[in-house]
């Protein structure tokens, strides 16, 4: 059998393939914190307690509604975003005009107030939620078994991340945001809302973690905790790949996701800091991350 | 003949009143209370030790207890901290509960150096009687050994004997894949491979290829809690279980199968040492226990607690007094026995002798309601269940 790295051929392409779909979901919650970042300045540290919710509301939407998980990928993003809207206008909003540090604070304390509030309701040990019939199964690739629903949270994720990337972009709607980041005040003189551009893109942001949360629930266990286990390696994607850009958290989130595959075939025990070696070599050699700019 | 009545009846009140003796005993529920396990124990570990002293009827046999409780967050250092300063400052007596091995062993030294009382119940390493043991702790309910030796020596009869671990990378998990590895082999079976995990994990496919690739007719997990369960549900999205091969929980609590659901845990071998629907005993236990916990029936855990705190209780109104030596010297000596454990002993080196179970999950058309979760597959008597003693504790020469 052909090797690479004393490993067979088969399995590294397994595991380059585990890794992309870890990187789907990298990708969508590290979009989600850039597109936060880029217009509000906002270090968004409830990101990852928002992803749970998303989870949460998926699962109470099936439980007690019988609302099963293609309607869940709608209205879950809409019901948690709506949720970030009302986070933005009363608490948020009001930190603007101070230091980065203050709405790191603010956001920090959210995540652990609602994670504390969901283990006191639900427990820590999780809630069932199965894959829906029509993604069971899988396919076999030949170097590996893949189930139906990974490729789809791929399938799923690229399309999300491909959208907004061109909606911001590309589009009149992506400019006037663009614009707004540079000098709101200048926006703001040419009679576009302001204010209510940076409420309604908080809620977006929001609502692409809810979306993960979404796509997460049928995979991984459905726990209050399951948003802080997952944030910290978000936050390295970001700074890798440069705050605020969102080309570089699209990237960035699918690639280390591979990197992360590898370290797990060839030396699992490193595959928990594998993220951060980079993040720290990355900051060393370009301090604004690979796809930032110096400010 | 009024004098005597009168007599009578005040010797009567004051025997009612006034028991042989009178002590105040205070008990500390160190454990999980907002992380992994505080499902598994938490504040039902709690809700369980106030059981036993409401059974006992401690108060009308003289011995006013109180229970205080603390969150260890599953960091060694802050249970010792907390051990310390309940012993030093708050008079507390005994300890019971602590999860988390690392925790559990910080708080056994804390206790041998300070003369107290601690009987374990949520954690699992052998070095608690074995190389770690102490004169003054006492390890009730599970141990690495015993989770090991039930699902083990089970499938390899059943002639699955090629093992692959999954592993998590810590003192526990490690403990968990060494106990099981002797088992394994020295039943005859083989260990192909295993990986070892950063604790805690997420994503365990990758792990779960590796063990698909090495052709290994079961694979293991060496972990627990949160880790399991996401093995577990990303085992059955691989179709790993459909393709023939095993999947063995080490370490499963009724907690965690409730947490998959019966569709993915189906099927499932695993050890625990208490169940709540096994007997009349065990079920009315569960049922008072469940009206006081939100509904949720108990864990081998909170099991273990109640058991521990009724036999020290026992211990302590035989001795008439709460000198720890005497106590744990009274509860070795003496068989214990309680609705939920049956009938068992503790030996020299601390560790309690009681029937392990062999369970499988149920599938859903199996499962009668909520909570009705295992069918039982084999006992494992108490002379086996648990390793021998070791010469590597002290108190075994």
């Amino acid at each position: 059998m052909v090797q690479i790295l004393g490993i067979p051929v088969q399995v590294l392409f397994g595991q380059l393939l585990l890794g992309l779909i870890n990187g789907s979901f990298y990708a969508l919650l590290s979009l989600g914190l850039a597109v936060i970042f880029g217009m509000l300045n906002v270090i968004n540290f409830a990101h990852g307690a928002l992803y749970m919710m998303g989870a949460f509301v998926a699962w109470l939407l099936l439980t007690h509604l019988g609302i099963g998980y293609w309607w869940a990928l709608l209205i879950v993003p809409l019901v948690v975003g709506a949720f970030g809207i009302v986070i933005e206008r009363l608490m948020i909003s009001r930190l603007y005009h101070l230091d980065h540090l203050y709405g790191l604070l603010l956001t920090f304390g959210l995540a652990l107030v609602i994670q504390g509030l969901f283990r006191n309701e639900f427990g820590v040990s999780g809630l069932p939620y199965t894959i829906p019939a029509s993604l069971q199964g899988g396919r076999n690739l030949g170097f590996m078994f893949l189930p139906n629903y990974r490729a789809w949270v791929i399938v799923a994720s690229v399309l999300v991340c491909a959208a907004t990337w061109f909606a911001i972009e590309k589009t009149r709607l992506g400019a006037y945001l663009r614009a707004a980041t540079e000098n709101p005040a200048l926006v703001g003189a040419f009679g576009i809302n302001v204010p209510r551009m940076i409420t309604l893109t908080y809620g977006f942001g929001v609502a692409l973690a809810a979306l993960a949360g979404v796509l997460a629930a049928p995979i991984y266990s459905v726990n209050p905790n399951m948003g802080s286990d997952l944030i910290i390696v978000v936050f390295a994607v970001v700074v890798i790949g440069g705050m605020g850009s969102i080309l570089g958290a699209i990237v960035t989130g699918f690639g280390l996701g591979i990197v992360e595959g590898l370290t797990k075939a060839i030396y699992p025990e490193a595959s928990s800091v594998v993220i951060f070696v980079i993040m720290a070599i990355v900051l060393l050699v370009k301090p604004a991350g690979l796809f930032g700019r110096t400010a | 003949m009024k004098l005597t009545n009168t007599l009578l009846l005040s010797a009567a009140v004051a025997a009612i009143s006034v028991p042989a003796f009178a002590t105040d005993v205070k008990i500390g529920v160190l454990n999980d209370r907002s992380g992994v396990y505080a499902d598994l124990s938490g504040e039902g570990s709690v809700i369980a030790a106030q059981m036993a002293v409401d059974d006992f009827g401690a108060a009308a046999k003289g011995i006013n207890v109180t229970i205080v409780s603390a969150d260890h967050q599953n960091k060694p250092d802050i249970a010792s901290n907390i051990a310390r300063q309940w012993y030093d400052q708050d008079g507390v007596d005994m300890i019971a509960d602590v999860p988390t091995s690392s925790a559990a062993l910080a708080v056994a030294q804390v206790t041998k150096e300070k003369n107290k009382v601690f009987i374990d119940s949520g954690a699992g390493s052998t070095d608690l009687t074995g190389k770690s043991c102490s004169p003054n702790t006492i390890h009730w309910t599970y141990d690495t050994y015993s989770l090991g030796k039930g699902t083990a020596t089970a499938l390899i009869n059943e002639g699955k004997k090629s093992w692959f671990f999954i592993t998590a990378d810590y003192a526990f998990g490690q403990a968990l894949e060494r106990d099981t590895s002797e088992i394994v082999k020295a039943e005859g079976g083989t260990v192909v491979g295993g990986v070892r995990h950063p604790f805690p994990g997420t994503d365990f496919s990758s792990y779960l290829l590796q063990a698909q690739g090495s052709g290994a007719q079961v694979i293991a997990m060496a972990n627990a809690g949160g880790d399991t369960v996401n093995t577990i549900k990303q085992a059955a999205e691989f179709g790993i279980t459909q393709s023939g091969q095993s999947l063995a929980s080490l370490l499963m609590f009724v907690t965690d199968v409730h947490a998959l659901g019966l569709q993915t845990a189906k099927g499932l071998m695993l050890t625990e040492a208490f169940y709540w629907d096994q007997n009349d005993g065990t079920r009315a236990w569960s049922k008072r226990f469940a009206a006081k916990h939100d509904g949720k029936m108990p864990t081998m855990v909170h099991a273990g607690v109640y058991a521990g705190v009724l036999d020290y209780l026992k211990g302590v109104e035989a001795t008439k007094g709460k000198d720890p030596k005497a106590v744990i010297d009274w509860m070795k000596g003496n068989p214990t026995d309680d609705p939920l454990f049956g009938k068992g002993s503790i030996r020299k080196d601390g560790r309690v002798l009681h029937d392990m179970y062999l369970f499988q999950v149920k599938s859903p058309e199996e499962s009668k309601g909520p909570w009705d979760y295992y069918k039982t597959v084999a006992t494992i008597p108490a002379d086996q269940a648990f390793k021998p003693m070791s010469k590597d504790c002290s108190l075994v020469q």
